[in-house]
């Protein structure tokens, strides 16, 4: 499954503490990249899909906004297996990144 | 909003389902906060890529894992997965294959430049039936003068010589060309240079091109060929230039190309009919106004030459039709048939699917339970489908392959194109269009019945989904549409088999059997004059009839039914002359001994002997229609007409011959004896097969071969083959057309066969409790097996009655291809019926087995 898709990654991110609804991690993740990355919805929804599929997510039925008073909005929860999947991605670009440092390449310098 | 709503329609169903209202909120909520309308009209261009590039991507996932998802539940039940690929590979290959060759004689364009705007022109002489003889050049001189209105027209005829040279003597098939052919049809030397206008001026060294095998064969493939000469029938040629492999023209069989040089000596005869003319049509020049300036011309030609072009017209054909009414009758067939298979194929198919998809009822429940919309299910099933119908395709592309060389003996010869077809781009092509049209097909209605009213009831344990009602009419109906294509396939080749006997017993008006025949084509000038040819003949002939087992052996101008030979103007003594119908008589050079030992029975007077030479007057042994049509109710012998410029009386008649194939009457003949014949006159005349009446059939060849090479070493043999296999040629197109229907009909009755076969056992199976309960209760074994046999017969019965309705009505379109069968054929329908009749019974015999050996106590503790 690795290395996952940036906006995979991203989105179990933003799904990690809270349940939240698809408006909310758009953003969620802009506001983690001070709004460098701006999902689209067609982007958001498709790696939903495909994460809800591969089992790194879940809807909730519980509702964790009460104030939220739309009916329609779905709110997704990350699984124990999608937190494993992130931890092991994070460790997979940790480990590059020192592979990146020991030959030289220093993030800020070129 | 609208646009969104548009929009989503890109994303697959079961996705839109999910997440339309979310997508559009985003939507909504992006819409709100842009102000302007720069930055609305952004907004909406990136929801128009943004979608595009996301909903391509979601169909790419859903394939994926339907593709997986397939793979997996395929390999799990190997036996439907073989069946249904060995099904879609025969439909899909039949097909194909008829594809290849009806695409490559019928419809691919011809491989010259603009070969649309090609034409070819005729002369016709409608009143006589000819409606397509070649022109004279004088003809074809005046067609160029008058008929300006063409963007280019040329000509040629073929030729053959003999090549000698190092190594064997041997014969070549060519055509003479007008200088402005090959550039007419945008020809490139892969050599040297073509034509130019000074290659044809009369006077002008000689030059000729080779073709790229030949070059090969001969010269190794050098450079060095160029400006060599090569010596064709004693006379030295320069070599100019080399022809691609691939160029075709005027046939396969073309090897050299020479320059058409006509004299004033050949405008002289307008009734030598010897010359193809090909046109090229203007861009934007319709065929019917090429033919409306044809006529004008020909209108001109009449009014210049009243006496010689009374009644001359012309015809125009597109190049690419110039083929038989026959040939493309055959190959039309074999397409339709193959169209047939592939149409039982799929009915075949979609019944396996049937049956799959009912027995899969809980799987596809759960899945449904599970959330999966039945959307989704349905894509799935059909990308299971398309797989198996394009895995199919794939094997019958390849069984297409394995069958080609068979079909392409269906390929006349003749045609500016290669013998053998390829499979190419375009076939593939095809082919994959024809396989997703086979997995659409047989798809569709399974998957779509599969997925209605699935809820829970498929869920319930022992639940028998979908017997009885709808999905078994569905599946009968799907069982006698085979049956009723299979009626049609075999009638079709019940008539055309019948045809073909009928077609091999005609009696070609001599004997085959025991006869031996091959060619020396004597060159020019070297045989120019009749003695020295005679002396050949005489020096062969005399040490062939020495041979053990030899009963006779002559000389001819041609073969029956291997060359038509010429057409000649007759002028009987005493007869007005008539131009319209005296032109219709063949004309044929042959040694004495002739008739007998061809076995041409001789009707009344004497053979042509030795003793008819040049220093006694002129004397013709002629065919009995010849008789009939000059001097009807008379006795035909020691009258006088002339032919040929030579006033000859009548010593003999002989049985007429099928000159020009055994399904067309052929025109009378008159033999003239070899040594009748002028120096240096009719020299294309000149008596070239050999034919030999013996015991010892083609073991003698070689001691001919000796003789010949004795009597003259640079002298080539070629065409060495018994009368019995010029005979077989003549109807081996349709011998190959019956085999390939043949094949299909026998496939299409299995294929009918295993369908009954499968929805008996399906019925017997899922009725298995009914029986049980039955004979617990006491019915008779034999009333349960008449149930099952009732079923059966009722399935064949209907489809059989459609069958002989449909069958009766394709034979009534192929009539031309019959030979006077009456498509009403009873012996064909009884065989065909009763064949049909057989083949319910052993489809209905396993189930009827499985129902009558049903355990009760067992069937009943199953459930």
């Amino acid at each position: 499954m690795l290395p996952l898709p940036e906006a995979t990654l991203h989105i179990l991110l933003a799904v990690a503490d809270d349940d939240r609804h698809g408006y909310a991690i758009i953003q969620d993740v802009a506001a983690r990249t001070n709004g460098e990355l701006k999902l689209s919805a067609g982007t958001l929804y498709r790696s939903i899909a495909r994460m809800m599929e591969q089992g790194l997510i879940v809807e909730t039925r519980t509702r964790p906004a009460p104030e939220d008073a739309d009916e329609r909005r779905r709110y997704y929860r990350i699984t124990p297996f999608g937190r494993t999947v992130a931890r092991a991605e994070v460790e997979r670009l940790a480990h590059l990144l020192k592979l990146a440092r020991a030959s030289g390449f220093v993030p800020g310098r070129a | 909003m609208k646009l969104i709503r548009v929009l989503m329609l890109l994303y697959p169903a079961s996705f839109r389902n999910d997440y339309e209202e979310q997508l559009s909120e985003i939507f909504v909520i992006n819409h709100r906060a842009a102000s302007g309308w720069t930055s609305q009209a952004s907004l909406y261009i990136e929801a128009i890529m943004d979608t595009v590039s996301n909903a391509i991507r979601v169909h790419w996932d859903i394939l994926f894992q339907d593709v997986h998802y397939t793979l997996r539940t395929l390999r799990r039940t190997p036996g439907f997965t073989l069946t249904a690929l060995a099904v879609a590979a025969i439909g899909i290959g039949a097909t194909t294959a008829a594809f290849t060759v009806t695409d490559h004689v019928l419809l691919r364009p011809l491989p010259f430049l603009d070969s649309d705007r090609l034409v070819k022109l005729w002369e016709d002489q409608s009143p006589q039936g000819y409606e397509a003889m070649e022109p004279s050049p004088a003809l074809y001189r005046d067609w160029k003068r008058f008929g300006t209105g063409f963007a280019g027209m040329v000509a040629y005829f073929t030729t053959a010589v003999n090549l000698v040279g190092a190594g064997e003597p041997e014969r070549l098939e060519g055509a003479v060309v007008t200088a402005d052919l090959l550039p007419l049809l945008g020809v490139r030397p892969a050599v040297g240079r073509i034509f130019a206008s000074s290659d044809d001026t009369s006077g002008a060294p000689p030059t000729v091109i080779l073709s790229e095998s030949l070059w090969k064969r001969r010269f190794a493939g050098e450079s060095g060929a160029l400006g060599q000469t090569v010596n064709l029938d004693g006379n030295p040629y320069t070599i100019i230039g080399v022809l691609p492999a691939n160029l075709t023209f005027p046939s396969p069989l073309t090897q050299f190309w020479i320059p058409a040089r006509f004299g004033p000596a050949d405008y002289q005869d307008r009734s030598d009919n010897y010359l193809n003319v090909i046109a090229k049509l203007r861009p934007g020049q319709s065929i019917e106004q090429a033919r409306a300036e044809m006529r004008t011309v020909s209108a001109q030609l009449e009014h210049a030459y009243p006496k010689e072009n009374l009644h001359v017209k012309s015809s125009v054909k597109a190049m690419r039709d110039d083929l038989s009414q026959k040939t493309r009758q055959l190959l039309i067939a074999v397409m339709a048939a193959a169209l047939c298979v592939l149409l039982i194929a799929c009915a075949n198919l979609a019944n396996l699917l049937l049956a799959r998809a009912l027995a899969r009822r809980k799987e596809l429940a759960v899945r449904t339970a599970l959330g999966v919309g039945r959307e989704r299910l349905v894509r799935q099933l059909l990308t299971e489908s398309l797989i198996l119908a394009l895995a199919g395709g794939a094997l019958g592309v390849l069984l297409a392959f394995a069958v080609l060389p068979l079909l392409s003996q269906l390929v006349p010869n003749g045609l500016p194109i290669s013998k053998v077809p390829e499979i190419d781009l375009r076939v593939l092509t095809f082919a994959a269009l024809v396989a997703i049209a086979t997995g659409l097909a047989f798809g569709v209605l399974p998957s779509l019945r599969a997925c209605g009213n699935l809820h829970f009831s498929g869920l319930r344990e022992g639940s028998r989904g979908g017997v009885g009602g709808r999905k078994e009419h569905l599946r009968s109906a799907l069982v006698m549409a085979e049956v009723a294509g299979s009626v049609v396939l075999l009638v079709s080749v019940g008539l055309l088999i019948r045809a073909l006997w009928r077609v091999e017993a005609v009696n070609p008006g001599f004997r085959a059997t025991g006869v031996l025949t091959l060619k020396t084509s004597l060159p020019q000038p070297k045989y120019n004059s009749s003695t020295r040819r005679a002396q050949f003949y005489n020096n062969v002939l005399d040490q062939v009839r020495t041979l053990p087992g030899v009963t006779g052996a002559a000389y001819s101008s041609f073969l029956p039914l291997a060359f038509g030979g010429g057409i000649w103007h007759v002028t009987v003594e005493g007869a007005p002359p008539d131009p319209v119908k005296a032109r219709d008589t063949g004309l044929r050079v042959v040694t004495p001994g002739f008739f007998d030992t061809m076995g041409i029975a001789l009707r009344q007077g004497r053979d042509l002997s030795e003793l008819d030479h040049a220093e006694t007057a002129p004397v013709a042994v002629v065919t009995e229609s010849f008789i009939k049509k000059y001097w009807p109710g008379q006795n035909g012998l020691e009258h006088y007409f002339e032919i040929a410029g030579v006033k000859r009386r009548v010593v003999g008649i002989v049985a007429d011959v099928k000159v020009r194939g055994l399904e067309r009457t052929s025109e009378p003949q008159v033999y003239v004896s070899y040594r009748q014949m002028p120096d240096a006159a009719l020299t294309f005349y000149a008596p070239k097969n050999l034919i030999v009446r013996s015991s010892a059939g083609a073991s003698l060849v070689p001691a001919v071969r000796r003789i010949i090479a004795k009597t003259d070493p640079e002298q080539p043999v070629t065409e060495v083959r018994t009368m019995n296999e010029i005979v077989e040629a003549d109807s081996a197109s349709r011998a190959i057309q019956v085999r390939v229907l043949g094949a299909f009909a026998a496939i299409a009755i299995l294929l009918a066969g295993i369908g009954l076969h499968g929805l008996l056992s399906f019925t017997v199976s899922t009725r298995a409790q009914e029986f049980g309960v039955r004979i617990a209760l006491g019915a008779q074994r034999s009333n349960i097996l008449g149930m099952v046999f009732r079923q059966g017969s009722v399935l064949a019965g209907v489809g059989l009655a459609v069958g002989v309705v449909l069958a009766y009505a394709s034979g009534r379109t192929m009539s031309a291809l019959l030979v006077g069968l009456d498509p009403a054929d009873l012996p064909t329908f009884v065989f065909v019926v009763s064949l049909c009749l057989a083949m319910t019974l052993a489809g209905c015999l396993l189930p009827a087995i499985k129902a009558v050996r049903l355990d009760p106590t067992q069937v009943m503790r199953g459930e």
